[in-house]
This record gives C-alpha cells, sequence and structure tokens, in this order.
C-alpha cells in the first residue's frame, strides 16, 4: 500500500508543478516549480528501483542545468510583466492539440504487448550487485561507445556555451611563447647595483622588460600596435 | 523477483509521463514570448521520456532503459546549455527573449 | 582502252581546292592571289578535261569508276563517293570547265570596279563549279543530289553576291525557295528508286529496269505504275532546276547577280543539270512514256511561253534569260520524244552561244555603267565593234542560221519532234519552229535596240568602251566555239558517230529508232525552221530600224496581249496569289497566335504564375518560431492519429 501511496504522492505534486512551471507568471517561479518537479520525477525514480538515477537527476539538475536557468533569468534584465501578454489567446488551440494528444498517448500505451525474448541486460546482473555497481558495469562495457560519445556531446555543449558567450574585451594579455623562448637575459634584466637604504622609488621605480606590453597584449587591445604609440601610452599612463 | 513497480503497475508510470508531454506541448503553445519558459518546457518533455524509460527498465527487469535515461540526461543538459547560451547571446543582441521578435527568418 | 582516272579526278577536285584556298584564306593572301589561285586551278582543270575527252574519245569512251572515299555504309544502303567517266559526263565536265575557265577569266575584267574585295566571288564560282563537275561525275543518285544542292547552294551566293541590294537578296532566296520545292520531289523520286531498286546506284538500277516494269506503287487506294512515277519525280526535280514552266520564275529574277554568274550559272552549266538527269537517266526515262509526253508538253509550252515573254522585255539580261528558258525548253522536249542525243548536243552548243550572249551583254552593261534597261541604249556599234561582232555570232547561232552551232543542234531536235510522229510531238514541234521564229525576233530585236539606232543617251554611249582584254579574249573565243561547234560536233552527237561516241552512255530502248529516223525527214520541213528565223530577223529589222514605231502602235493594239506578256504571263502574280500570300497569312498567324499567343506567352504566365504563388507562399514563413513549432506538434498529433487509426 505503501508505494502506492508515495507514488500518488509524488506524481501528483510532478503533475502540478508541472503546471506550474508552464503557467507561472514569474519566471523565476517557473524555475522554483522546475526544481520542484525534478525532486518528485527523482522520487518517481525511486518507485521504480532506479535509486542512482534519481540521485542523478536531483545533482545534476537541480544542482546544474536548474540552477543555470535560475541564474540566467536572472541575469538578463527583462520586464517580466509585459511577457504576459497575449497569454489567453493560444490557450485554448493548445488545449485542444494537448488533448487529442494526450488521449491518442494513452489509447497508444493502452494497447501494446512486449516483445518476446530475454533483457539485454537483466536487472538482476551478478548477484549482490547494487544498481549503481550494476548500471557502471554496463556503461563501461556494453555501452563504452555511446558513453564515450555522450561526453564528446556534453565537451562540445560546452566548448559551444563559451563560444557562444564569450566576449572579446580588448583588453588582456597573452603569451608569446616563442618570443619568451627567444629571450636571453640581457633583454630583460638589467642589473641594479641598489645602494643601501635606497628607495625603489628613488632609484627610478620598478623597472619592466621593454616592450614587454607590447608583445603580450591581445591584438586589438590598448597596447597592441606601434611600438612608440604603446610606449607613449605606457609613458601616459 | 518482481519488479519494483509491481505494487503499482506500469500503467500510473505511463499516464503520468503522457500528462508530463502533454503539459510540456501546452508550455511551449501557451508561452509565446519567453524563451526561457519553453526551453523549460523542452525539459518537461524530456522527463517524461525518461519517466517512460525509467518505469519500462524496472518493468521489463533490463538496466537498458536506465542507461537510455543517462543519455537522455546528458543530451538534455547539453541543449539546456546551448539554449540558454544562445538566449544570452540573443538577448545581448537584440535586448529581448520575446519569441515573437525572433522573425528576422520571415520570409 | 582505259583512260587515266587520276586526270579525271584532278579536273574535279582542282576547282574545289581553288575554292577552298581562295575562300578561306583570300582575306590573308589578297585579291590578285586569290584569283592568280582559282583561275589557275581552273585552268589545270580544263586542260585536264579536255584531255580525259580526248583520251575518252580515242579509247572508244569505256565506262569507268573510280572510287575516291566511302560516304554512307548503313545497313542495306550504300553510297560512296565515286568518279565515273562515260561520255556524258567526260562532254559535260569539259564542257563546263571550258565555260566556268572563261567565266573566271571574263570576271577578272568585270568585277574589276568593285569597291569590296573579290577573292569571295572567285571562291564561289570555284565551288559552283566543282558542284557542278560533282553532278555530273557522280555514280550514283546520292551523290549527283549532292551536286545538286551544292550547285544550288552557290547559286544562292552567287545571286546574292550583292547582299546590299534587297533585290539581289530576294532573287537569290527565290531562286533557293523555288528549287527546294523541286528538289523535295526529286528527293523522293530518288527514295522511291531506293525502294524499287534498293539501290541508288545507276549501274545497278539501269540493270534492273526491265524486270521491275510492271511494278506498282499503292498510294491513297490508287496504284501508279512506279517507274512512271518515279520518272515523274525526277522530271518535277529537274524542271525547278532548269527552270521549265511552273517553276521557272526563279530564273529571270537571278539576273539581280553579276553577269558572268548569269553566264555561267543560268546558261552554261546550272539551268543544264536538269537535262542532264534526265539524259542520264534515260534507261528509266525509255521506259515511261506517259511521263515523257508529260516532258514534250512542258518542254514545248515552256520554249514557247519563255519566247514570247522574251519578246516584250525591256531588260537586255531577263531577255536573254527567258531566251535560256526557252532553249532548255527545247531540250526537254528532244529528251520527251527519246532523242537523248540531241537533247544534250543543244545543251552543248547551247553552252556557247548562251554563255557568249551573256558576257556580250555583260560587256555592254559594264560599258554602259550597269545600264540594262535597253531602250536607254541604242547606237552603240562603233563604239563597242567587237562586243557587236560577237553579239551577232551569239545571235546568228541562238536563232539557228546555218553554219553556226544552233542550226545544228535546233534543227536536230525539230526534226526529231517531227520524226516521232506522235500527237504530243507534233503540238511540240509546231510550238518550237514557232518559237524558233519568236526567238529570232527577239535576239535582233535586244541587236537592233542595242547596238543601232539613235543613242536614247547619246552621252553614255560617247563614254561607252570597249573592255578589257580579259573580258574580251572569252568573248573571242566563245564566238569561236558559237561558229564551229555545231558542225564540229554534229557527227559525234548526233550524226554518223554517235553510236561509237556514246559507246552506251546513254540508251535508247529497242523499239526506239529515233536517231535513224530523224535524218530522213522532207526536205521542208527541215528547212523550215531556218525559213522561220530569218524571217524573225525581218520582221525584227522592220520593227526595230525600218519602222521603230511600229513596236509601240502594235503594243497599244494589242494592248491585253502586250501587258500579258510584259508580266510573263502573270505568273508571280498568280503564285504570289495562290502560295504567297496564304503562305504569309498562315505564318503571320502562327506568329501572332502560336509564337506570341503560345510559346511566349507560356513561360511569361508561368513566371507570372511562380512569382505571385511565391509571393503568396512567403507569408507562410512568418519567422516565429512558435509558429513552426505549433505546426511541428500539430504534424505530430496528425502522424500518431494516422499511425493509431491506420
Amino acid at each position: 500500500m505503501l508505494p502506492q501511496l508515495v507514488f500518488y504522492v509524488f506524481a501528483t505534486v510532478l503533475l502540478v508543478s508541472a503546471a506550474m512551471v508552464i503557467s507561472a507568471r514569474n519566471p523565476v517561479h517557473s524555475v522554483l516549480f522546475l526544481i520542484l518537479a525534478f525532486f518528485n520525477a527523482a522520487g518517481l525514480f525511486l518507485v521504480a528501483g532506479a535509486e542512482f538515477l534519481a540521485m542523478l537527476l536531483v545533482i545534476v539538475y537541480v544542482g546544474a542545468v536548474a540552477v543555470l536557468f535560475l541564474f540566467v533569468v536572472m541575469m538578463l534584465d527583462i520586464d517580466f510583466t509585459k511577457m504576459r501578454e497575449g497569454y489567453q489567446r493560444y490557450a485554448p488551440i493548445g488545449a485542444c492539440i494537448g488533448g487529442i494528444l494526450f488521449v491518442e498517448l494513452i489509447l497508444a500505451f493502452s494497447h501494446w504487448k512486449m516483445a518476446s525474448g530475454t533483457p539485454v541486460a537483466p536487472i538482476q546482473g551478478p548477484a549482490g550487485l547494487t544498481n549503481t555497481a550494476a548500471l557502471g558495469t554496463l556503461i563501461y562495457t556494453h555501452y563504452i561507445l555511446l558513453f564515450q560519445t555522450c561526453g564528446l556531446v556534453l565537451l562540445v555543449a560546452m566548448i559551444g556555451a563559451i563560444v557562444l558567450t564569450l566576449r572579446q574585451t580588448g583588453s588582456g594579455r597573452r603569451q608569446n611563447i616563442q618570443k619568451q623562448h627567444a629571450r636571453v637575459p640581457a633583454q630583460t634584466l638589467e642589473l641594479v647595483d641598489a645602494p643601501l637604504g635606497a628607495s625603489v622609488v628613488a632609484q627610478g621605480g620598478f623597472l619592466r622588460p621593454h616592450t614587454s606590453y607590447h608583445e603580450t597584449s591581445v591584438p586589438g587591445s590598448y597596447a597592441s600596435g606601434e611600438q612608440s604609440v604603446a610606449d607613449e601610452r605606457e609613458k601616459n599612463a | 523477483m518482481t519488479p519494483a513497480i509491481a505494487p503499482i503497475g506500469l500503467m500510473p508510470y505511463l499516464v503520468v509521463s503522457a500528462a508530463l508531454l502533454v503539459l510540456g506541448v501546452f508550455g511551449i503553445f501557451l508561452n509565446r514570448k519567453n524563451v526561457i519558459i519553453i526551453l523549460m518546457s523542452m525539459e518537461l518533455i524530456l522527463l517524461a521520456a525518461n519517466l517512460n524509460f525509467v518505469a519500462f527498465s524496472s518493468a521489463h527487469a533490463d538496466l537498458s532503459g536506465q542507461v537510455m535515461v543517462l543519455f537522455v540526461l546528458t543530451i538534455a543538459a547539453a541543449e539546456a546549455a546551448i539554449g540558454l547560451a544562445i538566449v544570452t547571446v540573443y538577448f545581448r543582441n537584440r535586448g529581448s527573449i520575446q519569441v515573437e521578435d525572433a522573425t528576422m527568418m520571415k520570409g | 582502252m582505259l583512260i587515266d582516272m587520276n586526270l579525271f579526278a584532278l579536273a574535279v577536285f582542282l576547282p574545289l581546292a581553288g575554292a577552298v584556298v581562295a575562300g578561306l584564306g583570300g582575306r590573308l593572301m589578297g585579291d590578285g592571289l586569290a584569283k592568280l589561285v582559282t583561275l589557275g586551278c581552273m585552268g589545270v582543270a580544263t586542260l585536264c578535261g579536255i584531255l580525259t575527252l580526248w583520251h575518252g574519245w580515242a579509247g572508244g569512251f569505256v565506262a569507268q569508276t573510280m572510287p575516291v572515299a566511302e560516304w554512307v555504309n548503313a545497313g542495306g544502303f550504300q553510297a560512296s563517293w565515286t568518279l565515273r567517266f562515260d561520255t556524258l559526263s567526260a562532254t559535260m565536265v569539259a564542257m563546263v570547265l571550258s565555260v566556268s575557265l572563261l567565266v573566271h577569266c571574263y570576271s577578272l575584267g568585270y568585277m574589276s570596279h568593285e569597291s569590296m574585295p573579290v577573292y569571295r566571288f572567285f571562291a564561289y564560282l570555284s565551288l559552283f563549279t566543282f558542284a557542278m563537275l560533282m553532278l555530273v561525275s557522280s555514280n550514283d543518285l546520292i551523290q549527283l543530289f549532292f551536286g545538286w544542292e551544292g550547285v544550288g547552294l552557290a547559286s544562292y551566293l552567287l545571286i546574292g553576291y550583292w547582299y546590299d541590294r534587297p533585290a539581289a537578296t530576294a532573287a537569290a532566296i527565290k531562286a533557293f525557295v523555288v528549287n527546294r520545292v523541286a528538289d523535295l520531289f526529286f528527293l523522293v523520286g530518288i527514295g522511291l528508286i531506293y525502294v524499287l531498286f534498293q539501290s541508288v546506284n545507276y549501274a545497278a538500277i539501269f540493270a534492273q529496269v526491265p524486270h521491275v516494269l510492271g511494278a506498282t506503287y499503292h498510294l491513297l487506294g490508287t496504284s501508279f505504275n512506279m517507274v512512271e512515277l518515279i520518272c515523274l519525280l525526277l522530271f518535277i526535280g529537274a524542271m525547278g532546276k532548269s527552270a521549265q514552266l511552273f517553276l521557272h520564275t526563279w530564273l529571270p529574277d537571278a539576273m539581280e547577280g553579276p553577269t558572268p554568274v548569269s553566264a555561267l550559272i543560268h546558261a552554261a552549266t546550272m539551268v543544264t543539270a536538269g537535262v542532264f538527269l534526265m539524259a542520264r537517266m534515260s534507261p528509266l526515262l525509255e521506259f515511261a512514256p506517259g511521263t515523257r509526253s508529260f516532258i514534250i508538253f512542258i518542254g514545248a509550252t515552256t520554249c514557247f511561253f519563255a519566247a514570247t515573254v522574251g519578246m516584250v522585255q525591256p531588260d537586255i539580261k531577263r531577255t536573254i534569260a527567258y531566251s535560256t528558258c526557252s532553249q532548255l525548253g527545247y531540250m526537254f522536249a528532244a529528251v520527251g520524244v527519246g532523242a537523248y542525243q540531241a537533247s544534250v548536243f543543244h545543251l552543248t552548243t547551247h553552252a556557247f552561244f548562251k554563255a557568249l550572249l551573256f558576257l556580250c551583254a555583260g560587256s555592254v552593261i559594264h560599258a554602259m555603267h550597269d545600264e540594262q534597261n535597253m531602250f536607254r541604249m541604242g547606237g552603240l556599234w562603233k563604239k563597242l565593234p567587237l562586243t557587236y561582232a560577237c553579239m551577232w555570232v551569239g545571235s546568228l547561232a541562238l536563232a539557228g542560221v546555218f553554219p553556226f552551232a544552233g542550226y545544228w543542234s535546233k534543227d536536230a531536235i525539230l526534226n526529231t519532234l517531227w520524226a516521232a510522229d506522235s500527237a504530243m510531238s507534233h503540238y511540240a514541234w509546231c510550238l518550237g519552229t514557232l518559237t524558233a521564229f519568236i526567238t529570232a525576233f527577239y535576239s535582233w530585236r535586244l541587236l537592233f535596240l542595242v547596238f543601232h539606232g539613235a543613242p536614247a543617251n547619246a552621252q553614255a554611249r560617247d563614254s561607252a568602251h570597249e573592255s578589257p582584254l580579259s573580258m574580251s579574249a572569252p568573248l573571242v573565243l566563245l564566238s569561236i566555239g558559237a561558229v564551229v561547234a555545231g558542225c564540229a560536233l554534229a557527227p559525234f552527237y548526233v550524226g554518223a558517230k554517235h553510236l561509237a561516241f556514246w559507246n552506251g552512255a546513254i540508251f535508247n530502248a529497242p523499239g526506239n529508232t529515233i536517231m535513224e529516223r530523224f535524218e530522213h525527214i522532207p526536205a521542208l520541213i527541215g528547212l523550215l525552221p531556218s525559213v522561220a528565223g530569218i524571217v524573225g530577223i525581218v520582221v525584227a529589222y522592220v520593227f526595230y530600224v525600218a519602222a521603230p514605231a511600229l513596236p509601240a502602235k502594235m503594243a497599244q493594239a494589242f494592248g491585253p496581249i502586250y501587258r500579258f506578256l510584259l508580266n510573263k504571263w502573270y505568273f508571280d502574280e498568280l503564285y504570289a496569289a495562290i502560295f504567297v500570300k496564304p503562305y504569309t497569312a498562315i505564318a503571320r498567324m502562327l506568329w501572332k497566335e502560336g509564337e506570341e499567343g503560345a510559346v511566349e506567352s507560356l513561360p511569361r504566365d508561368l513566371v507570372r504564375f511562380t512569382s505571385q504563388s511565391a509571393a503568396q507562399a512567403v507569408r507562410l514563413q512568418t519567422g516565429s518560431i512558435a509558429i513552426y513549432a505549433f505546426t511541428m506538434l500539430a504534424g505530430l498529433v496528425v502522424l500518431l492519429t494516422v499511425a493509431l487509426c491506420g
């Protein structure tokens, strides 16, 4: 009896929060309801016996994705009150399509048969393995290629996100490794006999390697370009 | 050993996931203004798929379904990251994230 | 004894070499060199041609062939480039080359005042000569047709040589189109020959003729005698090329070309192609009596018709052109009664004196600075004594006065017509004799108008001068030909030696004894054409020298007849009404309705429809992602519905 109770509670809260996600006026509320929905989905996973996935959902979704949503929603300066105009206009047709889809899905789900044949990866696994261990055994053996591909997809997504959002600010420096390797101490080092007790300022301040800004700055930034210009800027600064 | 969902049965899971899917679809229609809500609706749709995977995995006593969920989660995370990045760039360039403003592809 | 065919091949192909070198390289090498090349090629070719003729006679004219190259070899159909040497081709080659050489030479002087480079003209002349040689030296009908079309093309180019004159261009097109009409029949005839004989080779065709006499051809429920039908079709082809009645309209108009062209094409060579074809196909024609009657009818009628029209023409060249038409009618009439030898004889003599007349006319026109109207000339004989003398010789030959060339050949034809002794041939004889009178009349009318009487334009007359040597030399040579060709060649062509001379090149059916019989006709009958000619001369003298006012009175008295003749029996008007106007109407309709209404408007409407529908379709492209997503999901729903219900 308990599992049913737990299931229905989780399911009800899940659907209600999902409804709130799409209907909340404030996107921040939407995100929060999304988090709630994920929690409840994790509960449903637990009921179904997928402990690892449930935890994963909580950690990855609630901890990373949903928070990412929250960041973005809060970061973007949007007048949310204005954004709900015209909202009712599309509700009937959406409801209509949604209703049809729902009915059809139920119809589809109620008429199906299991294909014969043994499972590819029995949930039992070798005796005594936990769900997590069994899953790990599976993805590192049978699904290794797909798993690696998933890693690649994540890498591409990461690079893509960075490339999309990176802003070239026009300042900054980078290494010019060739130049650095080619340098000899005489070019950069100047040995000064500092008398005792004399301050650095009295000795002419901190000396920097000549032309260093010019060579290491980002192209297009304030320190790049002609050496004389760069020196002039340096002096004025 | 009996499946973990034996006491509940497969059907309630499917109904819940179907409802979740429909809610996601409904959300896409309902929110013609805010792209972020649409992204969230898509997460809901993917969640519905995951729920189905898990339910069937449990009912069939086959771990493959759970592996698939793992992959779907990966893809969903990547999609969310890229989608949000695009939204950010779009907002930076156009000052708005209204769906109806995104009509540059108009013929 | 066989002759050296290489010499013969040289005679045929040298003009082509001249045409190619002068035509393609004329711009580079300049006019002088181009003239030299064509003239040199023609000179050598003429020598070769006459040599082969001489050798041929010495060797007894054994028919020979010389394969040059393969042409068509498709299934059962074979046609190759082969030169055929027999009496007919050898005499024709020699005649064509001689006249052509003289015309080339004459053109040097005649075309000297052209402002444009004339290498093109000489290249065309040589090309034309080559095509004609190809025609006469062919060994099968396909090659003959090649030459046939070749002379058609070259004549088009030459008639329209002064392409800046609209009249010349129109005349060129007219010549081409009228010839095409006839060529269609000719081509169908060749096709039927292939159907009947499974070959287009002369030897193969003629060998089989006796076996296919009964063959019939069914068309539209009627059956025709195949041989008659073929001969009729070939004759219609010949009618076009030889300007016989109904298809003659192009010949007078073709006088728009330079005069040497008229001499070459419309007197000596191209127009004789039809006669040559008839002579060449004599083995077939001998078995088509119906067609031959038709040939006599057309020939005799043309003969008379052209002479009557020539009687009143004011244009010097047109008068001679109609005279050509008329003389060709004689030749066809002779073909019709089976006297091919007489026909070819007249063809040969005619080539000399008609070329002479044309070149004399050219000389007059040249002297008068392109004046062609005879009524604006007059009293020229003192200024152009040589031309005057040559014109006399040519006219005497044309009128058939003893012992000039025309006497022998024309009398031979008229005698065969009498001797043939059928209703149609009597009709032809009557018209022919009448025409002999008319011929003499218009020849001397021309002579008197141009050279005697009061000059219509004294200043022009005084400035007239005799032509340079390059023009007068051909005149003299042709005059000699016009004097002696008849009596020198008569024994070979139609006289005592004709059997040995022809040696089977021309075929007379076993029952056809016309060549024997025509010698034995009543003396009075034989004398009549000459008498008619002399009467014609006298009448012309009375009309144009003794009583110059008489022609105008006559024209007034017989106004309708005069106008009828002056307008060339209204053939041009008739054709314009029957063919040209309906054709123009159809063409205009096709242009307005078919071309502009359908062919052009279809793509135009398509474009309009496409752009309009695209403008509508663009509206679907709202750019709104939400609508795209909605459409996608609606599609999903539909798909699911189909999957569930289906």
